[in-house]
């Protein structure tokens, strides 16, 4: 038994008419179906984080979707960040601030950052702690993420 | 971890909706915010022939006072208590539990009404349901009912919703000014189910409790008002003995789950942390 | 000891915190994942249900294709070899033959053309399996009578080692205290954020296999694949991408990895198998199962005079290749008695199987586990002594060098004693104490533990023979060339998955040979590109990979020192290379170096005689092997009533030896603390009775986020040993290794008023109430 589902996903702005299975989570579309293999997948059941991508600017968890439900919604991921050469803000503070390691977590907690600095741009380190600890890094021990994410706040708030 | 094949509905009115569910009964599954859903679908713990995915009904958007209630609909998700929903004690009281709901990308999917209708034991949501004695409007093809949470908690991920019944809105009590709260969980982690949870809402005329609510959830299979530790506290001055000693009569009059992460023992002495600190909250 | 070396060295990039190379595509969502390359067909595992049992028959639907172990019969076992005599080699089918030992295990491989039908299909495949009893816990594997993993073996002991120094026993008899220690440390799990998996691709043009697999060696992944397949070596090309995290559990042999590369072969299509989160957490690898027991013997002014230690580790049903299921038993007798002077040892260390998932190193390997024993004892030595738990390391430390263990191992030039010191004038201590006694009149408990340890790092095949082992994974080779334009690319044998390692060689390499590090390329993981090498593992890469790129610079260096000297007619002696420039001293005349880089290619005439053309060098490094040390603290607050721990304040002095790049070094010491307070407060791998695994998801096993851990505080000294080329010693696993010592130590010194201390890992919040509650009643 097949389900399947011909629909748009608006990623990034450009506009992926895709044929999907109903089962099919928005994390394994945008991978699999659209290209954009800088969302990634670590854990399938909405612990880890590393799917983040943001639906209508807010940061969600894309394996926790069905690709269907996301048709018709703006959605952005990681490679819709930088504009054309310039890094933003995040990706920059990310490398000058030794953010990642082996980077996988790094586009989940990249859209995580970008979609809750949107939302309140003066959060306080506390507010920073309570939302960055929505996923899971392995590598870093979240020091130098902290540490990333504040100087991009830092940053943004000057571009302001 | 993908999950097996369903029929996928995407009804746009409750009346549609209910319809599907009429025809499906115990095959479909009502796909609301998805936050636990999925997870249990992608474990193939949960495969639901048929999924009807009820966030195309704008109808069932938002959290409204009327008639002295607050009422939620069934796609109210949790970020919309981030803010206070009302002015009064109640919208406080929602906002304050709302940042120990999982993380900020699960509140922005996840909705109360999901929860009270997945019915996890350490829901805070399904806490403050029973501590405000919510009532929850099941809505099937042939008419409604209210069913107060006291009646609608039933077991560990059981509720008296039926099959063909769709959880459309949860309705809880305004709570008068001046109302206090305290709301307090252990987890092992930032964001994690907790092992224990406290709300407790009290009134004080007079230098005396005129009223007080103490629920409880994560504990026992579902979350409830302990009403030993309600009466002790009733009546009586309102200080930290006694809140020490309502903690004492609620983890006496728990009968505490085991699992890995917490004996029932262990359960317990939670019960009286939790319960202790939420009431001493509400001592300020 | 440093000043001296400093000088030598005149560094323009070494010792910088210059950001890393990798991080440009990683940010940008560009990095290639092994999960992100299509393919035809997917690969889903039938997995045991059960811990023990025969296997009696498979039936596969016959809308899927699928293999089981009838369909391999051509295909090799793994059957890791350690040459000793106390080691029974025992054989991993790849797909379960007749026989099961642990749940997880595979019985049938999938193929579909996605994941989600493979899963279809995995979910409609019967078998038959009659289960019989488990052995799960090590103590129980090792009772007489207890069910046989192997039925063919006498016992569950796979691997047994023991050391017995001449003179312990007098030495033992004239203690004035002996203190006990029971230790348990609990099944760890490396969890790399991204699970395993393997892409194969057959090439129909010249028949040649391309695997690209999640691996920290990809060398080794296809020497050990092309003789289990009996394919030539040449046939494999393995490529190991942009791996996301290993920490251990990736540089072990997947049996999975081993069938992709079947069914590419046998399809002569693209096959995936991507591991998802569960079969990570049930089937991958687990680590640091242990349990030791130990006895030390004091002098009455407590100085450690010997130590007894009987040392357990659950290895699970197979033996791994190439480490193998001795690496924790072997490694933990070898290293026991860590910085302390003592050198008189005896030891039974025993690797037992059971049916459970099998072991791989993880960061640190049975090191935090050593280093839990012995500072944990320390602490309850110091408490009978009723000294300072500083006093007693004070009195114990290693401060004379070389030193030489009682196990052989030479300790190289290091800071047991200061790096100690500088701890507790740092936080400091005292304040500490006055805080700890305030708090404690309030009700709250401050605990304040300390934990001082040696890293063994970057030693080479002589400590890998020393251990009995057929391959002996100490050296490595790169090869370096700058071409015609002057750019320098360096293929090399080991493989960096996060640890900035294309980075900080580059800074070696930009030292040596005058050129920037932007204008050096790292080329790795790659077995077609690269020469032989063993990988990222054991806090080696930077010292021996680190230690050959220096070889090979310096070779580079020294012919485009001789090419300028003949181009300038100078003596050799008289050049010097600078950032851009070939140097005469004596006539200032300066050649750049991308001139001196082409004429070496393009007018190869004018070096007739003097060199050969080309500018392309080897070099080699294997080193006898060096220690870093660290002392870590750990201040932590426990709630008494929830046995909630807060982690306030952890402190790392740390000497690693001359820092290439302090800010990954940096990095490499936060992610091994938080994964080191992981450790001691949060995560476990638990088994029932039966063998089922209880915590097989992430909100069942409990990586911390942000939240669980402190920003951290970190002080270096540098120790230029000479037992490293590069004088850097390895920092990969050090973090790992004494956080989960400090933690447990704060845990009881904060709780040291109710006379509550632990001995295990980790303490959770329920062990905590379960002590609280049975000191209450006993003080009742």
């Amino acid at each position: 038994m097949t389900d399947r589902h011909d629909i748009d996903l608006h990623i990034n702005g450009d506009i992926y008419r895709v044929s999907v299975e109903a089962r099919k989570t928005l994390a394994d579309a945008i991978r699999d179906d659209c290209g954009l293999t800088g969302t990634h997948i670590g854990c399938e059941h909405g612990v880890c984080g590393a799917c983040t991508v943001l639906l209508n600017d807010q940061p969600v968890r894309s394996c926790l979707m069905f690709a269907v439900q996301a048709k018709d919604k703006p959605i952005r991921t990681v490679e819709g960040l930088a504009k054309g050469d310039t890094p933003h803000a995040l990706q920059q503070a990310f490398m000058d601030n030794h953010g990642l390691q082996c980077g996988f977590c790094t586009p989940g907690f990249l859209m995580l950052a970008a979609g809750a600095l949107e939302a309140k741009p003066d959060m306080s380190e506390e507010e920073m702690v309570h939302v960055l600890s929505s996923n899971l890094c392995r590598c870093t021990g979240y020091h130098n993420i902290l540490k990333s994410v504040k100087a991009a706040a830092a940053e943004m708030a000057k571009a302001r | 971890m993908k999950p097996a094949p369903f029929h996928y509905h995407a009804p746009v009115t409750v009346e549609e909706a209910v319809t599907q569910l009429a025809r499906y009964g115990g095959d479909a599954k009502v796909l609301a915010g998805g936050q636990s859903l999925v997870p249990v679908m992608a474990f193939r713990l949960a495969r639901p022939g048929q999924i009807v995915d009820i966030n195309g009904i704008e109808e069932l958007d938002y959290a409204r006072v009327t008639d002295g209630r607050l009422h939620i609909g069934a796609l109210a998700r949790h970020a919309r208590f981030h803010d206070p929903v009302e002015p009064g004690p109640l919208g406080q009281l929602l906002s304050t539990v709302v940042q120990s709901i999982a993380h900020l990308p699960i509140r922005m999917r996840g909705t109360f009404c999901g929860s009270l209708a997945h019915a996890d034991a350490s829901s805070e949501w399904c806490a403050t349901a029973a501590t405000l004695d919510a009532e929850m409007v099941l809505v099937h093809q042939t008419g409604r009912r209210v069913v107060t949470a006291a009646d609608y908690f039933k077991g560990f991920l059981m509720t008296d919703r039926a099959d063909d019944e769709l959880l459309v809105e949860a309705r809880i009590p305004l709570l008068p000014a001046g109302t206090r709260f305290g709301f307090e969980e252990f987890s092992r982690r930032a964001g994690d189910y907790a092992l224990t949870l406290c709300l407790a809402v009290i009134r004080v005329e007079g230098g005396k409790v005129t009223e007080a609510r103490v629920g409880v959830g994560g504990a026992e299979p579902f979350p409830r008002r302990i009403k030993e530790a309600e009466a002790t506290l009733v009546g009586r001055a309102f200080d930290h003995a006694a809140c020490r000693r309502a903690a004492e009569f609620a983890a006496k009059a728990v009968d505490p789950m085991n699992d890995t992460q917490a004996d029932p023992e262990y359960r317990r002495d939670l019960v009286l942390a939790m319960v202790r600190r939420a009431l001493e909250k509400c001592l300020a | 000891m440093s000043g001296d070396h400093q000088t030598k060295h005149a560094t323009t990039w070494v010792g910088r915190s210059i950001r890393r190379v990798e991080d440009r595509a990683l940010v940008h969502g560009e990095g290639c994942f092994t999960a992100d390359l299509p393919a035809d067909l997917h690969v889903r595992f039938v997995r045991s249900p059960v811990a023990s049992g025969r296997l009696k028959h498979v039936t596969i639907p016959d809308t899927a294709r699928g293999l089981v172990a009838a369909d391999l019969t051509r295909i090799g076992r793994i059957k890791p070899m350690l040459h000793r005599p106390d080691y029974v080699a025992v054989e991993q089918p790849i797909l379960a033959d007749g026989v099961i030992r642990f749940v997880g295990e595979p019985i049938a491989a999938i193929i579909a053309s996605s994941p989600a039908e493979a899963e279809d299909h995995v979910e409609a495949t019967f078998y038959d399996i009659d289960e019989t009893d488990p052995v799960v816990d090590v103590l129980a594997a090792l009772a007489p009578g207890a069910p046989r993993v192997h039925d063919w073996t006498k016992h569950n002991i796979l691997v047994e080692g023991r050391v017995d120094t001449p003179g312990f026993d007098a030495m033992f008899a004239s203690a004035a205290r002996i203190v006990e220690v029971d230790i348990t440390s609990r099944r760890q799990h490396a969890l790399p954020l991204e699970p395993r998996g393997a892409h194969a691709d057959f090439d129909r043009r010249t028949g040649r296999i391309t695997l690209t697999c999640s691996t920290q060696s990809p060398h080794v992944m296809r020497t050990a694949i092309a003789e289990l397949l009996q394919l030539p070596e040449a046939d494999l090309r393995v490529i190991a991408p942009d791996v996301g995290g290993g920490f251990g559990q990736k540089m072990m042999l997947p049996p999975e990895y081993v069938l992709i590369v079947h069914v590419a072969r046998m399809t002569k299509r693209s096959v995936a198998w991507i591991e998802d989160r569960r079969e990570n957490l049930i089937a991958s690898f687990h680590a640091r199962d242990m349990r030791v027991k130990l006895k030390a013997a004091f002098s009455a002014d407590a100085k450690l005079i010997a130590i007894d230690a009987d040392m357990a580790s659950n290895v699970g049903a197979y033996s791994g290749f190439p480490i193998t299921c001795g690496v924790e038993a072997l490694m933990g007798m070898a290293e026991l008695p860590g910085p302390y002077d003592v050198q008189q040892y005896r030891c039974v260390s025993r690797g037992v199987a059971t049916n459970t998932c099998p072991m791989a190193p993880y960061r640190g390997v049975s090191r935090p586990v050593i280093t839990f024993t012995m500072e944990r004892m320390m602490d309850t030595a110091a408490a009978k002594f009723g000294i300072d738990p500083i006093d007693i390391r004070r009195r114990n430390l290693i401060d004379k060098f070389p030193y030489k263990s009682a196990t052989g191992l030479t300790f190289d030039d290091a800071t047991y004693r200061e790096v100690m010191e500088i701890a507790v004038r740092e936080l400091p201590l005292s304040q500490l104490r006055e805080r700890q006694s305030e708090m404690r009149k309030h009700g709250r408990y401050l605990g304040i533990g300390f934990s001082t340890f040696s890293e063994r790092t970057g030693y080479g095949t002589p400590a890998f023979a020393a251990r009995g082992m057929e391959s002996t994974p100490g050296y490595e080779n790169v090869e370096i060339a700058m071409d015609p334009s002057g750019n320098v690319t360096a293929r090399i044998g080991a493989f960096p998955h996060g640890q900035g390692l294309k980075t900080t060689l580059s800074q070696i390499i930009a030292d040596e040979v005058g050129v920037s590090p932007e204008k050096i390329n790292i080329i790795a993981g790659d077995t077609d590109q690269t020469p032989y090498g063993w990988g990222s593992f054991a806090s080696r890469s930077l010292v021996i990979s680190g230690g050959a790129c220096l070889v090979g610079a310096r070779k580079l260096k020294a012919k485009l020192v001789r090419i300028a000297a003949h181009l300038m007619k100078v003596a050799p002696e008289d050049v010097t290379l600078e950032p851009g420039f070939a140097k005469a001293r004596s006539t200032n005349q300066s050649i750049p170096i991308p001139e001196l880089a082409r004429t070496a290619y393009h007018k190869a005439h004018l070096l007739y005689g003097v060199a050969d053309a080309g500018l392309v060098e080897q070099g080699f490094y294997d080193p006898p092997g060096t220690f870093s040390n660290a002392c870590h603290v750990a201040v932590v607050e426990v709630d008494i009533e929830t046995g909630g721990v807060k982690v306030e304040r952890f402190m790392v002095v740390e000497d690693a030896g001359r820092l290439i790049n302090p800010m990954i070094v940096d990095g490499q010491i936060h992610g091994g603390v938080a994964q080191g307070i992981a450790n001691a407060l949060l995560e476990e791998i638990i088994y029932d009775e039966r063998g089922n695994i209880l915590t097989a998801t992430l909100a069942d096993f409990l990586p911390p986020t942000m939240s669980e851990v402190p920003r951290f505080e970190l002080h270096h000294i540098e120790t230029y040993s000479d037992a490293t080329i590069t004088e850097a010693k390895g920092i990969g696993e050090g973090g790992a290794i004494g956080a989960p010592a400090a933690v447990v130590n704060a845990i009881s010194d904060a709780l040291s008023p109710f006379g509550v201390a632990f001995y295990e890992l980790p303490v959770t919040p329920q062990r905590i109430r379960a002590a609280l509650r049975k000191a209450g009643k006993a003080n009742s």
